[in-house]
């Protein structure tokens, strides 16, 4: 008789594979969850912007429960260069009312509510235990070797959400090895402050209300790099992150590159006082559409991290990774009713990912990771040009402005008419 | 802030048992020009010795980030064992 401890093994309890196993307990089906860590949350770490949508979908009311920070009411993007920011953004009264669009999170506490909701619902969760290795007999998956004494489990199907380092999908050649181009590695800082400081220097009046900044520029030195700082009820997070291959080229390392940030003059303000209550770091798949691995094979799905589900454009990953999840449970319910776990059967969970906006969003940002790396001068020059001509409209010093204007007229002619004309037209090709 | 004072903020649990990563192939740091690994790590595990020509490993500060082996090939990069490792507050 075949071997079978459980219908669905699932690896990692992050966003993705609790998602998957709090759908899958919840239509009855017997599921474990393998976690190598102290805790589900225990290794698992994002800048902090959890968008509802994905969740609220499998979990309605999860806002009574669950631990959030703050709702995000302002979303701001600054350029920065070594003196200056030129920024925009959008703060909306509609960002203010339920259903609330995001919330800033801590994930160690965030995902050992999901994880704990997902046992609720009948799911059964084993922590620090690391698997080793998928068990393959004759081309399918049937279960999964782990460091524990006899911990060897078989399944009718298993999900890897093992994350960014998936042995399994590694394991199982459904991926390629990370190149250094497509991953960017992000550190963050945790500064606690009192929650009237918070709500005064990011112009909120209540601890539930909270505002975003993105940072990019030219003060990054041409590395492809997202700064962050995101406000929590008496904290704030700021991290940053760059493609790996241009920490490589620059001999750079992250915790120097923060610290600049943090000692930067617009945003030292922000954090002035503060205290740090934890520093760490996590890689971010960056690589879009075109570094997705494959999503399944026999008795195989990936989810998330694992399957390098992020939109990096848009900061967002956990609720990728809870939709893949709740699609391959889908993909799951589906083939356990015909009885048939083959990859034929399984690849309906290809199809309903191409369907969702997952797949969506990352194919029309496809083109994006390459661009970035051949236009340096879209992070560079071109912000650095508009910083220095915002700076001289504002700057009343005697010349008139006409004569102001024929000076930044000359400095586009110096950056080049027909680049910049040709970089726009790229732009807009590319992304649609 | 120093690398070093932020890394009292981490929560970790130390195996004693040994590293759970090593350079597989002797000498090769010798060679290296780079040494990617030094300045890479968010948190500082390598650190290379240019007198006795030597690369140490201080694996106890590891966060499991990965990013070490993506820039060198001879990184053999696991997983501490189950419970082990890096244990974050926030995350």
């Amino acid at each position: 008789m075949k071997k079978k401890d459980f219908d669905v093994i699932i690896v990692g309890a992050g966003p993705a594979g609790i998602a998957a196993a709090y759908k899958l307990a919840s239509a009855g089906v017997k599921v474990i969850v393998i976690e190598r860590g102290a805790f589900p949350g225990a290794k698992n770490v994002m800048g902090g912007i959890f968008y509802r949508k994905a969740l609220a979908d499998l979990i309605p009311d999860f806002e009574k429960t669950a631990p959030l920070e703050r709702h995000i009411i302002e979303q701001k993007m600054w350029l920065l260069s070594e003196d200056s920011v030129l920024g925009g953004g959008l703060r909306s009264e509609k960002f203010n009312k339920e259903p609330y669009n995001c919330y800033s999170v801590f994930r160690a506490k965030f995902d050992k509510w999901f994880a704990q909701k997902a046992i609720e619902a009948g799911a059964l969760i084993i922590n620090e235990t690391v698997v080793k290795e998928p068990i393959v007999e004759n081309g399918k998956v049937i279960g999964i070797k782990t460091d524990r004494p006899d911990g060897d489990l078989y399944a009718d199907v298993v999900i890897a959400a093992d994350g960014i380092n998936s042995l399994l999908t590694k394991a199982l050649g459904l991926r390629e090895s990370i190149t250094p181009e497509k991953v960017a590695l992000t550190v963050k800082e945790v500064i606690g402050l009192p929650e009237k400081v918070v709500n005064d220097r990011f112009g909120v009046i209540n601890k539930h209300e909270g505002v975003t900044i993105e940072l990019t520029g030219p003060f990054f030195e041409g590395m492809t790099t997202m700064g962050f700082i995101y406000t929590n009820k008496t904290s704030v997070s700021i991290g940053l992150g760059a493609i790996v291959e241009d920490l490589v080229h620059h001999k750079a390392n992250i915790n120097d590159m923060l610290e600049k940030l943090k000692a930067h003059p617009a945003v030292k303000p922000l954090i002035h006082g503060g205290e740090t209550k934890e520093y760490m770091a996590h890689m971010i798949p960056e690589g879009g559409y075109f570094a997705i691995t494959k999503l399944y094979t026999d008795g195989f799905m990936v989810c998330g991290d694992a399957a390098m589900l992020v939109n990096a454009v848009h900061r967002e990953g956990s609720n990728l990774a809870i939709e893949s999840g709740k699609l391959a449970a889908d993909t799951y319910l589906k083939a356990k009713k015909k009885g048939d776990f083959s990859a034929k059967s399984l690849s309906a969970y290809q199809k309903k990912m191409k369907n969702s906006f997952v797949m969506k969003d990352l194919k029309m940002y496809r083109h994006l990771p390459k661009m970035m790396e051949d236009k340096r001068q879209l992070l560079t020059k071109y912000p650095q040009f508009a910083i220095d001509a915002a700076y001289d409209i504002y700057n009343i010093d005697g010349v008139a402005k006409i004569d102001k204007i024929k000076a930044i007229k000359k400095r586009v002619a110096k950056l080049g008419y027909i680049r910049m004309a040709k970089d726009a037209f790229d732009m807009w090709r590319k992304i649609r | 802030m120093r690398i070093e004072d932020k890394l009292y903020l981490i929560g970790y649990k130390v195996d004693e048992d040994g590293s759970h990563l090593e350079v597989n192939k002797k000498d090769v740091c010798k060679k290296c020009k780079n040494k990617a690994c030094t300045f890479v790590c968010p948190v500082d595990v390598y650190k290379y010795d240019e007198k006795e020509e030597k690369l140490s490993i201080n694996y106890d500060a590891c966060v499991e980030c990965g990013t070490c082996k993506i820039v060198c090939e001879y990184i053999e990069w696991r997983y501490p064992r189950g419970g082990f490792g890096v244990a974050y507050k926030f995350g």
